[in-house]
C-alpha cells in the first residue's frame, strides 16, 4: 500500500459557461493517509463539490495530476475511470440514490455486478446490510424504509467492494438529528473497524467536530488544513 | 454484460409503467400483424392461382396470334395451323392439338340469365386439357360436321341457370338466344371469380364459327397443344414455331404468333402475385417504421427521467457499454414482444381472411410462412436495436456528473 491514499498535486478545474471561465478549483494540492476522516468545508460555491467529483473520479482535473492509491488517474478514459470508481471509490449522498425499484440487498449487489464479481454476491451484500444494522430489511424497498435505514443501505453500497476511500457528501443533510447521529456513527465506525479512508464533504460544523482533519476551502483554494 | 438479471431488470423498469409499455408495443403488434397477414394472404392467393393454373393441364402449351408489338400484320391462326402442328412427323413432341375459338357470351335458362366464358372446341379439347365429365358426353366428331346445336356446361354454370349440379343433360338452354342442349356437364376444377373455371360452356367449333362467334373464315383465337410430357414441353415449342413460321412465311426474329407455355403463366402469375404481396407488406412495413419511432420517442423519454439512475449507476462503477446495454435491452424486449403478439394477430388475422373466403366460397387459404414468422421476429428485433441506440448510446454518454446533479 502506498504512503498516501489520495495525492492531488496542484488541481485545477475550469468550466467554461457560455463565453464565461469559471475557475471552480486554482490549483489545489491534498494529501490524505490510508484511514484518515477528513471534513472538506466550505461555502457554496467554494469548489468543495468540484474537488470531491475530482476525489470520487467522477471527473478529471482540467491539469494537475492526482493519484488514488498510487493510481494516476487524471489522464484516464470514461471507462477506466467507471473501473477504478467500482473497485475503489464508495459514495453515500445526500439524497440516498438508491434504486427506488430495487430491494436493499438488490441496491447493495449493483456496485459488485458492474466490478463484474461473478459468485458470492447476495451473501455478500448481506453482510453489508447486516454491518449496517439493517440484517432485517434485506427485502424491503427504499420506500418502505425510513430516511436513516435507506441512508445506511447506501452506505452498505458503498462498503460493499471494499472501497479504498469512501466519500460522503453531506450525508445527514437530509435525516433529524437523532438518525444523522445513527449514520455517522456508522461511518465512524467504519473506520475504526476496516480502515477505510473517509472523506465528508459538509457544512454542518458538527459533522467536521468528529472529524480529526478540516480542509477549508474558499474559492477555490485550501485556506485552512488543520 | 448481459445476463439474465439484465433481461429482469429490463423487465421490471417496462412493467413499472404498464400502460406506456403497452402502448409502445402497440404499435409494433400493429406493424408485425399487418406484415404477416398480408404475407399469408398472398402465399394463399400465389398458391390458389398456381393451382388453378395447374389444373388446366401439366405439359400444355398456348399458341396466340400476334408477336412482339412492332410485327405488323399479324396473320390469323387457323385450322389448317392446328393441322399442321398435328402432323406426327413435323412435331413428334405433339400429342394432341385443340384450335379454340374463345368469347364471353350469355346464357339463358326460363328467365335466368349469365355471362360466361365460351369456346369453341374440338373433339380433341377434352383430352388435350385434362377436362373430365361428371355426366354426359363430350363433343364428338358427328357433332363437329352437323354443327349442332349442343353444349358441354361447367358446374357452377348449371347451378347459375338451372339451379342444380347434377342431372342437366338433356335440358335446353339459349347462348346468345339460340336454343342448345345440354349434352355433358363438366366436374368442378376449382376456381373463382374472374376466370372462374366452373363457369364456362363448351360447343363445337363449326358451330361456335357459325352462330356464335363470327370469325374469318377458318380463323381462331388459340391453338392448344399437348406435349407428349413435362419434359418435351420446351422440344413442342420449337417444333410448334417452326411449322407456323414456315406456314405464315415470317423472316427469322419477327414471329407473328407466340407460345406460352404453363411454365411461363406461373411463372407470369408467381410474379404478379408476388410483387402485390410485396407492395402491400411493404405498406405494412412503414407502419412497422412507425412503431419503431414509439420506441425511440418512449426510450428518450425514458432516459431523461432516470437520468439520475444512470448517474448513479455510472458512479457506482457502470461502464458505458453496461448502461447501454441496459437501455437496449428494453427497447428490444419492447419489440420483440411486439413482434410476438403481432405474429399471433397475424396469423388470427389471416385465419379470419381464410374464414371469410371459405363462407363466400372463394377457394382462399391463407398460409402463414415460417419465412414471415422469421422475417417478422428479427425485424422487429432488429427495429427495436436500431431506434433502441440513439436513445441508450444518449444514456451512455450522459456525464456522470451532470447526470447525478439533474432534477
Amino acid at each position: 500500500m502506498s504512503e498516501w491514499v489520495i495525492d492531488a498535486e496542484a488541481l485545477v478545474k475550469t468550466y467554461k459557461m457560455g463565453e464565461v471561465e469559471v475557475h471552480a478549483l486554482r490549483g489545489v494540492s491534498l494529501k490524505v493517509r490510508p484511514g484518515e476522516v477528513l471534513s472538506i468545508m466550505g461555502p457554496s460555491g467554494s469548489g468543495k463539490s468540484t474537488l470531491m467529483n475530482l476525489i470520487g473520479c467522477l471527473d478529471r482535473p482540467s491539469t494537475g495530476s492526482y493519484r488514488l492509491d498510487g493510481e494516476q488517474v487524471s489522464d484516464l478514459s470514461d471507462d477506466e475511470l467507471a473501473e477504478i470508481r467500482s473497485r475503489k471509490v464508495g459514495f453515500v449522498f445526500q439524497s440516498f440514490n438508491l434504486l427506488g425499484r430495487q430491494t436493499a440487498l438488490a441496491n447493495v449487489e449493483l456496485p459488485m455486478r458492474y466490478a463484474g464479481v461473478a459468485r458470492g454476491r447476495r451473501q455478500r451484500a448481506t453482510e453489508a446490510l447486516e454491518a449496517v444494522g439493517l440484517g432485517d430489511r434485506l427485502r424491503h424497498r427504499p420506500n418502505e424504509l425510513s430516511g436513516g435505514q435507506q441512508q445506511r443501505v447506501a452506505i452498505a453500497r458503498a462498503l460493499v467492494n471494499s472501497p479504498s476511500i469512501v466519500l460522503a457528501d453531506e450525508p445527514t443533510g437530509n435525516l433529524d438529528s437523532k438518525s444523522g447521529d445513527e449514520v455517522m456513527r456508522y461511518l465512524l465506525g467504519l473506520n475504526k473497524d476496516l480502515g477505510t479512508t473517509l472523506v465528508f464533504v459538509t457544512h454542518d460544523p458538527e459533522i467536521a467536530a468528529r472529524t480529526k482533519r478540516i480542509v477549508r476551502l474558499f474559492d477555490g483554494e485550501i485556506v485552512e488544513d488543520k | 454484460m448481459l445476463s439474465l438479471l439484465n433481461f429482469y431488470e429490463a423487465l421490471d423498469s417496462l412493467s413499472s409503467n404498464k400502460l406506456r409499455s403497452a402502448l409502445t408495443v402497440l404499435g409494433i403488434v400493429i406493424g408485425v400483424g399487418a406484415v404477416i397477414g398480408i404475407m399469408a394472404v398472398g402465399a394463399g392467393a400465389q398458391n390458389t392461382i398456381t393451382g388453378q393454373i395447374s389444373s388446366i393441364g401439366t405439359n400444355l402449351l398456348f399458341v396466340l396470334r400476334g408477336g412482339t408489338e412492332d410485327i405488323r400484320n399479324p396473320k390469323p391462326l387457323t385450322i389448317q395451323d392446328a393441322e399442321a402442328i398435328a402432323d406426327p412427323f413435323a412435331a413428334p413432341s405433339v400429342v394432341g392439338v385443340a384450335p379454340v375459338l374463345q368469347d364471353t357470351l350469355e346464357l339463358s335458362y326460363a328467365g335466368e340469365s349469365t355471362f360466361a366464358q365460351s369456346f369453341g372446341v374440338t373433339s380433341s379439347y377434352n383430352s388435350v386439357s385434362n377436362l373430365a365429365l361428371s355426366e354426359g358426353e363430350f363433343v364428338s366428331e358427328a357433332h363437329i360436321l352437323g354443327r349442332a346445336a349442343v353444349a358441354v356446361i361447367g358446374p357452377d354454370t348449371a347451378e347459375t341457370l338451372l339451379g342444380r349440379r347434377e342431372g342437366v343433360v338433356g335440358e335446353t338452354i339459349r347462348i346468345e338466344g339460340q336454343p342448345f342442349r345440354v349434352i355433358g356437364l363438366m366436374t368442378s376444377r376449382g376456381g373463382s371469380g374472374f376466370g372462374n373455371q366452373d363457369n364456362q360452356v363448351m360447343v363445337p367449333l363449326s358451330t361456335a364459327q357459325t352462330r356464335l362467334m363470327s370469325r374469318g373464315r377458318d380463323r381462331v383465337d388459340m391453338i392448344m397443344v399437348k406435349a407428349s410430357s413435362p419434359e418435351t414441353v420446351p422440344s413442342a415449342d420449337l417444333e410448334i414455331a417452326s411449322i407456323l413460321r414456315t406456314r405464315h412465311r415470317t423472316p427469322i426474329g419477327s414471329d407473328d404468333f407466340t407460345v406460352f407455355t404453363q411454365e411461363d403463366f406461373l411463372t407470369t402469375a408467381g410474379t404478379i402475385t408476388g410483387v402485390l404481396t410485396l407492395f402491400l407488406g411493404g405498406i405494412a412495413g412503414i407502419s412497422l417504421l412507425v412503431g419503431g419511432i414509439g420506441i425511440m420517442n418512449i426510450m428518450l423519454v425514458s432516459v431523461t427521467e432516470r437520468t439520475r439512475e444512470i448517474g448513479l449507476r455510472k458512479a457506482v462503477g457502470a461502464r458505458k457499454r453496461d448502461i447501454l446495454f441496459q437501455f437496449l435491452t428494453e427497447s428490444s424486449l419492447l419489440s420483440l414482444a411486439g413482434g410476438l403478439i403481432g405474429i399471433a394477430l397475424g396469423w388470427g388475422l389471416s385465419l379470419i381472411v381464410g374464414a371469410i373466403a371459405a363462407a363466400s366460397d372463394t377457394d382462399l387459404t391463407p398460409s402463414v410462412t415460417l419465412d414471415s414468422v422469421l422475417l417478422a421476429t428479427l425485424f422487429s428485433a432488429a427495429v427495436g436495436l436500431f431506434f433502441g441506440l440513439y436513445p441508450a448510446k444518449r444514456a451512455a454518454d450522459l456525464e456522470p456528473v451532470e447526470a447525478l446533479r439533474y432534477e
